[in-house]
């Protein structure tokens, strides 16, 4: 054995090398755990590799050990089975009642979360940083900055221009910070579109171009049309111009393929804000017109002959006991 | 083995100052960093690679060549956020094959440079696309115009480059 790597020095120099690189790349990497599924979620390369070099074996013995478990439970010990039977079946008769009962829950829950949930967004504070550099390879779009994590720049904030979006901050080191623009091909972005509000998202190619993904085939689409930031993504602020739409042809499935020019000069960026702070406010909305009234309180607005009842009438006061006030105007809806 | 910057093969074998080892490496990777954000017409160009090559052809020495390409390549994926090894695994066979082949044919001339530094380029380029769509299962397409445009361009540049890396050099 000494003798042939001797023998071959060079080439097993070269075979060392790369199986320490390939090592480090596997433990180093992520690969979908199930292709084509992406909801299945990733694992990495090197415990998919010792999984599925292992398995195999553990199914073998898994196998012979079902093997037997069900020549017995299944052809020898019969005992309990029906008594069983009808239990599962009455359990299964109260978790279809549940689960109506919870699907209902959930949906009123989600309901209540929309309204509660609803902020309006808007950019706070932002720091100007100077674009030091970039990856240097087409295959990661990426960009240094001359601002770090001294300067308060954390991962995930969004990096902007005054045309639209530049990309997110991916890493932070003290004085400089990675970012990936929103034409590499693992970027992403919630957007819509300006005038049919159509949602989708945004993310780059290999060719470093910007697609607009999940718009289906069945809306209209035109060409010119402005993509924003739809600030589902909870990164890029809502509203910011992402790019305009250039092209639209049906996908190879049921969504359009949309090439989007980018608003911001992706190739040739010298000075971009980083936006270190979004602030997030509730819309403004006065207490007496938002409190519930009654239906007779709306009716004496609008139909100002109708007389008040006594009971009404002491709690009025002050009111004024024919005609009552002018209608309003309804609340403002907020944007 | 002890390595060294020193090449110990036979005829037309090169050295490299520790300066010169280590400086053009990095000024390539800070070229290659550089140039690409203010002219992005420049990513056609791997600075990176092309030293790779003209190292390992220099020193014709496949350990050293393959060192070489690893060092370069792990250093240039680390600029990216792709993982470490990608460009690392491209850049050692590259470094192992141009040492090796250096060995065999003139290296001088730059009718030989240019179409070594073409066929280079495709292997590298063949190993990280293995890389990243074998191994890592991310997709990619590989586009014929472009690679052949982008290997002539690497081609033509390492002919003018080599030349003026050529005065670094000492011979063994």
């Amino acid at each position: 054995m000494e003798n042939l790597i001797h023998r071959h020095r060079n080439a097993s120099a070269l075979v060392a090398v790369l199986f320490l690189q390939i090592l480090a790349l596997a433990i180093q990497i992520k690969r979908p755990a199930e292709p084509g599924n992406p909801e299945a979620g990733s694992i990495r390369l090197i415990r998919l590799w010792v999984v599925t070099a292992v398995t195999p074996f553990e199914r073998g013995f898994v196998n012979v050990a079902g093997l037997s478990r069900t020549l017995w439970s299944d052809y020898l010990d019969l005992r309990g089975v029906r008594q069983e039977n009808r239990a599962l079946r009455d359990e299964m008769e109260r978790m279809r009642i549940e689960r109506a009962q919870m699907s209902e829950a959930a949906s009123q829950g989600q309901r209540l979360q929309t309204l509660l949930g609803f902020k309006q967004q808007f950019i706070s504070q932002t720091l100007a940083a100077q674009v030091l550099g970039s990856s240097g390879s087409d295959r990661s779009r990426i960009l240094y900055l001359d601002k770090g994590s001294h300067d308060g720049v954390k991962e995930d904030m969004a990096v902007i221009t005054p045309e639209g979006v530049v990309g997110k901050v991916l890493r932070v080191f003290p004085s400089s910070a990675q970012v990936l623009t929103i034409n590499d091909p693992t970027s992403g972005a919630g957007a819509v579109l300006e005038k049919s509000r159509l949602q989708g998202v945004v993310a780059g190619t290999d060719a470093g171009e910007l697609r607009l993904r999940y718009v289906m085939v069945d809306e209209k689409v035109e060409v010119g049309e402005r993509v924003l930031t739809s600030g589902g993504d909870r990164i890029y602020p809502k509203g910011l111009p992402l790019g305009t739409v250039a092209v639209v042809k049906p996908g190879s499935d049921l969504f359009f393929d949309i090439r989007v020019e980018p608003a911001a000069r992706l190739n040739r960026l010298e000075e971009v804000l980083i936006v270190t702070q979004i602030a997030e406010q509730t819309p403004q909305t006065d207490a007496a017109e938002a409190s519930p009234r009654r239906a007779a309180e709306i009716l004496s607005q609008r139909l100002p002959g109708l007389p008040p009842k006594a009971a009404d009438a002491s709690v009025a006061g002050a009111q004024p006991q024919s005609g009552g006030p002018p209608p309003k105007a309804p609340p403002e809806t907020p944007r | 083995m002890a390595l060294s910057y020193t090449s110990r093969e036979g005829i037309e074998v090169h050295r490299f100052s520790l300066a010169a080892s280590v400086g053009v490496p990095l000024v390539a990777l800070l070229m290659q960093a550089f140039l690409p954000a203010r002219f992005h017409w420049f990513e056609i160009f791997d600075l990176p690679l092309l030293v790779t090559i003209f190292f390992a052809m220099a020193r014709r020495n496949p350990v050293t060549g393959l060192i070489t390409g690893a060092v370069i390549g792990i250093l240039q994926d680390s600029l990216t956020h792709n993982p470490l090894g990608v460009f690392g695994i491209a850049k050692t066979v590259v470094g192992y094959a141009a040492s090796s082949l250096g060995v065999r044919i003139d290296v001088q001339n730059p009718g030989v440079r240019l179409g070594m530094t073409f066929a280079f380029y495709q292997l590298h380029r063949a190993v990280y696309f293995l890389v990243w769509r074998g191994m890592m299962g991310k997709p990619l397409e590989w586009h014929w115009g472009y690679e052949l445009l982008a290997g002539a361009a690497n081609g033509l540049l390492a002919v003018v480059l080599f030349v003026a890396l050529d005065r670094l050099k000492r011979r063994a």
